[in-house]
């Protein structure tokens, strides 16, 4: 079997098959059977549905017979229908104001918690912030309405002390700042990891060089730590552009029903709400197909940038 | 001027974990607090003044509570070994080149990575298998991780040649070099993919909402979303007590029981990612 250009492992392709080497090799072959029996039922029989897309799909008919309509499902991104152009606007604000922030408090964070001189007290720490990650959503938001909703303990306080309430659960206004705070307590001590790690890894000489040169703290961070962090900050980077449309699907869905359709729609709560609560499968289909396409090149290209930068991105992991 | 910033770090850091620990206290304390204070602190009590265990009474004697808790715990054991068997079995396949089709699988797992499946397409693909409103729909989807498959792989091909070729000198099959080299090195990342999968598994949320639409099979997630999120009001027929204990205690009580889990397996988590499963094989 010819191996397939681009794969990542780069040892040499195995010779031609004979059927002593299939007896010898039953183990192995029967090991990955039950996986990949998984991956092509649940993730590539999926992908193959997605001829739905180009179809005007009939329950009743099934998928196989319902008839073929070409590009016709596609019309609403092409034309702008209201509800998709909502939803593709909310999805980029919400992109924009995640990468800004979810993005750049994990880097000050990290910076903040490896210049603490106690190990133990780096651990206490480090314990207390990853711990909401595996948190699930629900979890998360139940919290959130629990703390800042119209009875939680900060509105009863203010009413208490006639100081007015703040009004953030079930506000459409400030429903994107919500999210984005929800993300930033799930996450950032999670997204801190990496680059902890990176900075660990920043040679001690190089400090103790610019300190010799003259180099205040602040230049220090300028100058030593964030060259140090680069190639770990173009890496997920470009593992967020990759993910840039999936803006929170679960977290969204949950308090949609509070803050209304057009505050919160976003691309993956407009295919669920249409397809699958609304039946109109094609045109969402087809919306998540671009969607997911989109994704694939924004990866490739993002990483197609890191290289013409001299940073190693995701892949090209042969030169080690 | 040393003195004042590292004063200002000390409380910054400080501030992100009580805003981290301190919800945490607040809702074990509502979730044991009596009626007469959580209606005098409007709600949400931040710590009690008498300690009543009440709301997991009424929560654990019946209603929809234990039977989601079963649910969950099946679902998380179940999904959890066929995850953790059938990744590592693949891994182990992929990293030992020799057997012939190891590329294109090998492609299949990255493309996997690469190319997730929409929503529709997803739904179709259980209908179509029939799997609408069984548990099966929710664990078989997630069963095999292709980054999971793709970090222990890495790890399997760290495993030094020298002791895989002794072993296969003094005639052991491959599959004895799996269980008794490759498997006993194995345990530390092993079990840290394991906890992942289980609490994944856990909190499986969307998967339960999409395909399991007879309520009496929800897990805790769903419960905990209609009661808690959505404000469902809880009564006698969700509880197993004819007296019911203040709802905020019951809501408080659900999020208690629906945390507990992850809090149990958390330390294990911790204590070995740190030393670099992760970030060594983000790193390559």
């Amino acid at each position: 079997m010819q191996p397939l250009p681009g794969a990542v492992d780069e040892r040499t392709p195995s010779p031609p098959p004979e059927p002593p080497r299939v007896r010898r090799d039953r183990f192995l072959l029967l090991a990955m059977l039950p996986g990949l029996a998984l991956l092509l039922t649940f993730h590539y029989l999926p992908l193959l549905g997605n001829v739905i897309a180009f179809k005007d799909f009939q329950p009743y008919l099934g998928l196989v017979d319902s008839p073929w309509t070409g590009l016709d499902n596609f019309r609403v991104i092409v034309e702008g229908d209201p509800l998709f152009l909502t939803a593709l606007t909310n999805t980029l604000l919400i992109m924009l104001l995640q990468i800004g922030v979810v993005f750049t408090l994990p880097i000050v964070l990290a910076l903040l918690l490896d210049s603490l001189l106690s190990e133990r007290l780096k651990r206490v720490v480090q314990t207390i912030l990853y711990l909401p990650h595996f948190l699930s959503w629900v979890i998360v938001i139940s919290i959130f309405n629990e703390l800042l909703g119209g009875s939680g303990p900060i509105n009863t306080f203010l009413r208490r002390h006639d100081l007015g309430t703040i009004d953030i659960i079930g506000n459409s206004a400030v429903f994107k700042e919500l999210i984005t705070g929800q993300v930033l307590w799930k996450e950032a001590g999670w997204a801190m990891i990496l680059f902890l790690a990176a900075l660990s890894r920043i040679d001690p000489e190089l400090y103790e060089a610019s300190a010799v040169d003259g180099a205040g703290r602040l230049r220090q961070i300028w100058h030593v730590t964030l060259p140090g962090l680069r190639s770990v900050i173009v890496l997920l980077l470009i593992l967020r552009l990759g993910d840039a449309l999936t803006v929170g699907f679960e977290q969204i869905l949950l308090q949609q029903q509070a803050v209304g359709i057009d505050a919160s729609e976003v691309l993956d709560t407009y295919v669920y709400n249409n397809g699958i609560v609304q039946s109109d499968w094609g045109v969402s289909a087809a919306v998540g197909l671009v969607k997911g396409l989109v994704g694939v090149a924004l990866v490739l290209g993002a990483n197609r940038l890191a290289h013409a930068f001299g940073e190693a991105g995701l892949y090209r992991r042969e030169a080690r | 001027m040393r003195g004042a910033v590292s004063a200002t770090k000390g409380l910054l850091l400080t501030i992100c974990c009580a805003l981290v620990v301190v919800p945490f206290v607040g809702i074990v304390s509502t979730s044991l607090a009596t009626r007469e204070q959580i209606v005098r602190s409007g709600g949400f009590v931040i710590i009690p003044d008498e300690v009543t265990f009440a709301a997991y009474r009424a929560l654990f004697t019946g209603g929809v509570v234990p039977r989601a808790v079963a649910v969950s715990v099946f679902i998380t054991l179940v999904g959890t070994a066929l995850s953790l068997a059938s990744t590592t079995l693949l891994a182990y396949g992929l990293s030992c080149p020799r057997e012939n089709p190891h590329r294109p699988v090998l492609m299949l797992v990255v493309g996997a990575l690469l190319f997730t499946p929409g929503i529709i397409p997803g739904y179709l693909t259980i209908d179509l298998l029939g799997l609408i409103n069984s548990y099966w729909a929710v664990i078989l989807p997630v069963v095999v991780s292709a980054f999971n498959v793709v970090i222990l792989r890495a790890f399997f091909m760290e495993i030094p040649a020298e002791l895989v070729e002794s072993a296969r000198i003094d005639g052991a099959s491959d599959r004895q070099i799996f269980s008794r080299i490759v498997l006993p090195l194995s345990k530390a990342v092993l079990s840290v993919i394991g906890l992942f999968y289980a609490v994944g598994y856990w909190n499986a949320f969307f998967g339960a909402l999409l395909y399991l639409n007879d309520s009496a099979k929800w897990p805790i997630q769903l419960v905990l979303r209609t009661y808690v999120v959505n404000q469902q009001q809880l009564g006698v027929d969700q509880v197993g007590t004819a007296e019911l204990p203040p709802q905020e205690a019951l809501q408080m009580a659900i999020l208690v029981i629906s945390i507990v889990p992850i809090l149990l397996v958390y330390p294990f988590i911790q204590r070995h990612f740190t030393k670099g499963v992760l970030v060594g094989a983000v790193k390559g």
